[in-house]
C-alpha cells in the first residue's frame, strides 16, 4: 500500500466527531511536523503546521483549511433493557445506519450494532424507511454493566475500514474530509521539492460539519494572504444531474462563483494548463457550504479560493475518491503556491 | 475457530460450492460415508456403537446475498436480492463480488441534494448498485460477470457478553454444532446417524426435500437459527410448530424430558418465527418424525447476524444427549 493510502486509511479509520476531534487533531499533526517548522494547536483544537516560505523580506502568508471533523452520534438515553438510543451531528441520513457496525467512545470503546426497534421479519412497512427513532444500538450487554461502559454523551463513529477498490479508488467513513486533509499533506511533501516565497499554514479544521466554526477562528488568528479551503463534492452518478457533480478521476473541482476570488481563480487554473494538471470547474454562485464560506469574511475580508475532490456517497460509510485526484489536487496546490511571490501577488489580487 | 472459518465462506444459495468444499474437508475422515448428491446436499453416515432408529440431522448451509444482473456504461452493477433481504438493510455496506472476491460498496444519493420526502421512503433495490471503483462497462466486465453471487463483507469478531457477530450465523451456526458432533470422539452411548447440509434453503427450494427422500429416515432433526420472541443466551429453542409444520408432538416432548433430566438450558417456541425446510422434509416419501432444535440468532439475514457462545455450547450438549437418548421408533 502506497505511503498516501496508508495516511488516508489511518485518517479514515480515526475518529473526530465534530467538537471531539482531539485524536485526530494530534494524528494531523504528527504526520504534517515532517515538512513544517512550526506548529500548534488552538484553543479549538484547530491543528496549525507551517511550512516557512524561502523569502522572508516580505512575509506572504497562504493559508490551507481542510476539515478533520466528521459527522456522528451522541448517546441521548440509556434503556431498561440496555438499548442505547441517540442523536446526530451533523447531516445523517438514518437510511444509511441501519445494521452499521460502531465504537461508542466512552472511557474505553465499546463495540456496538445499529439495530432496528422493531423485528424486521414482521415489519410489513417495507417501503417506509426507517428514522431515527426507530433505531437503537445494541451492545450485546445487560443494561448494569452498559450504565458501566456508556454514558449520556458519549460520541459514536461508524467503524468502517478503508477498503481499497479499483482503480486506485478507496472507500471508507469520512473521506469528507480527511481526503481534503490528504491532499494539504501531498502538497507539503511536493513543496519540499519547490521553491516558494509564501509561509504555508497546513490548518486542519475543526467543527466544519456543524457550521464551518474552525475555519472562522483559525483564519482569524493567522489571518492569511490567501485562504484555500480544500473540501469535497459530488462525484456523478447515475441519480444525479451532471451539471450538479464532478467526475470522479478527472482532477479537483475548482469553484468559480461568489466565494472565490476570482483573479485567484484565473491564477490557479493557469498554473494547471501550464503544468498540465487535470481540473474541473464547479459552479456555485453563493457561499459554499464548506470552510471557504467562513474564511471569506474574516476581518477585513481574505481573497479565497476552493478546491474539490470528487466523492462518491457523500455522509454514507462508503464515501469513495479516487486517489489520482487526489494526487493531481496537491500538486496544483504546490504549483499554485509556488507561483506566488511579493512581485506578483498585488497584482493578481488587484480588482 | 470453526464458527469464524464458516461465518467467513461466501456461499449464496444455489452457489454452494465454497462451503461444501470446507465442510467435506473438515467431516471426511471423521465419517464412514459422504457423499454429494444431485443438487449439491452433502449426505455423511457416521456409524455410532449402536443403531436404533435411523436418524438424521440437517443443517442448511446457504447464505442470503446477492446476484449480479447487469452492468451499465459506467461500470456500476445492478444486483438481485437472492433470499429475503429486506431493502433497508443494503445503503452504506461493503460487499464481495463473485468467485474472484472482487470488494465493491453499495452507496447511496448524499443527504444534501436530497428532497425531505426522499428520505421517508426506503430505496428498493432497482434503485441501489454496487461500485467496484471503476468507470467503464469493460473495466468491470474484466473483473466480474452477470450471474456473480454477491456476498455481505463482515468481520467475525466477539463483542458483548459472550456474543458472535459475522454474517451468514443462520445457519452456519448449525453447521458448525453438526460438524462438532461428527468430529467427537466415539462413546458407547452414541447411535449412529446421518448428517445432511442441505442447499438452498434460503430461497424456498428447500434444497434437504431430496436430501430426506434419499436418507429416507425415521428421525428427522432439523438444526436450524432462530429468534422471534425468544432470547440470545437462554438456550437452544425448542419449536412446537411453525408455518407449514407441526414438529412431533411425542419427539418433541422427549427432548425436552432430555434437556430438563441433564440440566441443559433451552427455551420453547409454540410458533416458530423462521420456516425452515421442515415442511418439505417431514412429507417426503412416507414421511418422517421431525423436530427442530434452534440456535438463537439476532438479527438474521443481515450482514450482522449475532450469536450467543453459551447457546452454541448448549446446543452442542443438547444434541449429543439427544443421540445418546433417542432410540426406539
Amino acid at each position: 500500500m502506497s505511503g498516501l493510502k496508508n495516511f488516508l486509511k489511518e485518517l479514515s479509520n480515526d475518529s473526530g466527531v465534530s467538537g471531539y476531534e482531539e485524536s485526530i487533531s494530534s494524528l494531523v499533526k504528527k504526520y504534517f511536523e515532517k515538512y513544517c517548522e512550526e506548529s500548534y494547536s488552538d484553543s479549538v483544537y484547530n491543528t496549525v503546521c507551517i511550512k516557512k516560505g524561502q523569502e522572508n523580506s516580505k512575509e506572504i502568508k497562504i493559508m490551507l483549511a481542510a476539515h478533520i471533523d466528521e459527522i456522528g452520534l451522541m448517546i441521548k438515553d440509556i434503556a431498561e433493557d440496555g438499548s442505547l438510543y441517540f442523536a446526530t451531528i451533523g447531516g445523517f441520513d438514518p437510511r444509511v445506519l441501519l445494521y452499521q457496525e460502531v465504537t461508542i467512545h466512552g472511557d474505553k470503546d465499546i463495540f456496538g450494532l445499529i439495530v432496528p426497534e422493531k423485528d424486521l421479519n414482521k415489519d410489513i412497512e417495507k417501503e417506509k424507511a426507517l428514522g431515527i427513532d426507530d433505531l437503537k444500538i445494541d451492545t450485546g450487554y445487560k443494561m448494569e454493566k452498559v450504565k458501566e461502559l456508556v454514558k449520556i454523551g458519549d460520541v459514536v463513529t461508524i467503524k468502517r475500514e478503508l477498503i481499497s477498490l479499483e482503480n486506485e479508488s478507496v472507500s471508507g467513513k469520512a473521506l469528507d474530509d480527511r481526503a481534503g486533509v490528504a491532499v494539504m499533506y501531498e502538497c507539503a511533501k511536493e513543496l519540499s521539492h519547490l521553491k516558494h516565497e509564501a509561509d504555508v499554514y497546513f490548518v486542519g479544521t475543526v467543527q466544519e460539519e456543524v457550521g464551518t466554526r474552525g475555519a472562522a477562528t483559525s483564519s482569524f488568528s493567522i489571518n492569511p494572504d490567501i485562504g484555500i479551503a480544500i473540501d469535497v463534492s459530488f462525484g456523478h452518478t447515475p441519480e444525479l444531474s451532471k451539471n450538479r457533480t464532478l467526475e470522479v478521476g478527472k482532477g479537483a473541482g475548482l469553484t468559480i462563483g461568489g466565494n472565490i476570488h476570482p483573479k485567484l481563480r484565473a491564477q490557479m487554473a493557469k498554473v494547471g494548463e501550464e503544468y498540465n494538471i487535470p481540473f474541473q470547474y464547479e459552479i456555485d454562485p453563493g457561499p459554499t457550504g464548506t470552510d471557504a464560506r467562513a474564511i471569506q469574511i474574516t476581518r477585513e475580508g481574505i481573497p479565497t479560493l476552493l478546491l474539490s475532490i470528487p466523492l462518491k456517497y457523500m455522509h454514507t460509510s462508503t464515501e469513495l475518491i479516487n486517489l489520482s485526484d487526489v494526487k493531481s489536487s496537491a500538486k496544483l496546490l504546490a504549483r499554485f503556491i509556488a507561483s506566488i511571490t511579493k512581485d506578483n501577488l498585488e497584482e493578481i489580487l488587484c480588482y | 475457530m470453526l464458527l469464524k472459518k464458516l461465518s467467513q465462506l461466501n456461499s449464496v444459495s444455489g452457489n454452494e460450492s465454497k462451503i461444501r468444499d470446507f465442510i467435506v474437508k473438515e467431516i471426511k475422515h471423521h465419517v464412514d460415508d459422504i457423499r454429494i448428491d444431485k443438487i449439491g446436499n452433502i449426505i455423511a453416515f457416521k456409524a455410532g456403537k449402536k443403531t436404533e432408529a435411523k436418524v438424521m440431522i440437517s443443517a442448511h448451509m446457504d447464505e442470503v446475498g446477492l446476484i449480479i444482473n447487469s452492468i451499465d456504461s459506467e461500470g456500476l452493477l445492478g444486483f438481485t436480492p437472492v433470499g429475503d433481504i429486506d431493502n433497508r438493510i443494503l445503503i452504506s455496506k461493503p460487499v464481495i463480488v463473485g468467485d474472484k472476491e472482487i470488494q465493491g460498496v453499495i452507496g447511496a444519493k448524499p443527504i444534501h441534494l436530497q428532497k425531505s420526502e426522499e428520505r421517508k421512503k426506503a430505496l428498493d433495490y432497482t434503485e441501489l448498485y454496487i461500485d467496484l471503483g471503476t468507470s467503464t462497462k469493460e473495466d468491470s466486465e474484466k473483473l466480474v460477470s452477470i450471474g456473480d453471487y454477491v456476498s455481505f463483507k463482515s468481520d467475525f469478531i466477539k463483542f458483548g457478553e459472550h456474543l458472535f457477530k459475522g454474517k451468514a450465523l443462520d445457519n452456519r451456526a448449525g453447521c458448525s454444532v453438526l460438524i462438532d458432533i461428527i468430529k467427537k470422539e466415539k462413546e458407547d452411548s452414541d447411535i449412529s446417524f446421518y448428517a445432511v447440509f442441505s442447499v438452498m434453503k434460503e430461497i424456498g427450494i428447500f434444497g434437504g426435500y431430496p436430501a430426506t427422500y434419499s436418507v429416507d429416515p425415521d428421525i428427522n432433526i432439523i438444526l436450524d437459527s432462530s429468534l422471534g420472541k425468544n432470547k440470545l443466551g437462554d438456550g437452544p429453542i425448542i419449536s412446537f410448530m411453525e408455518k407449514g409444520t407441526f414438529f412431533d408432538k411425542k419427539l418433541t416432548q422427549e427432548i425436552i424430558n432430555i434437556s430438563n433430566e441433564k440440566k441443559i438450558p433451552y427455551q420453547l417456541s409454540g410458533f416458530d418465527d423462521n420456516k425452515s425446510d421442515a415442511c418439505k422434509m417431514q412429507t417426503s416419501g412416507q414421511g418422517s418424525k421431525t423436530i427442530k432444535i434452534s440456535i438463537p440468532c439476532n438479527y438474521r439475514r443481515s450482514p450482522v447476524s449475532v450469536i450467543s457462545k453459551n447457546d452454541l455450547n448448549n446446543t452442542y450438549n443438547l444434541l449429543d444427549q439427544v443421540l445418546k437418548n433417542i432410540g426406539g421408533k
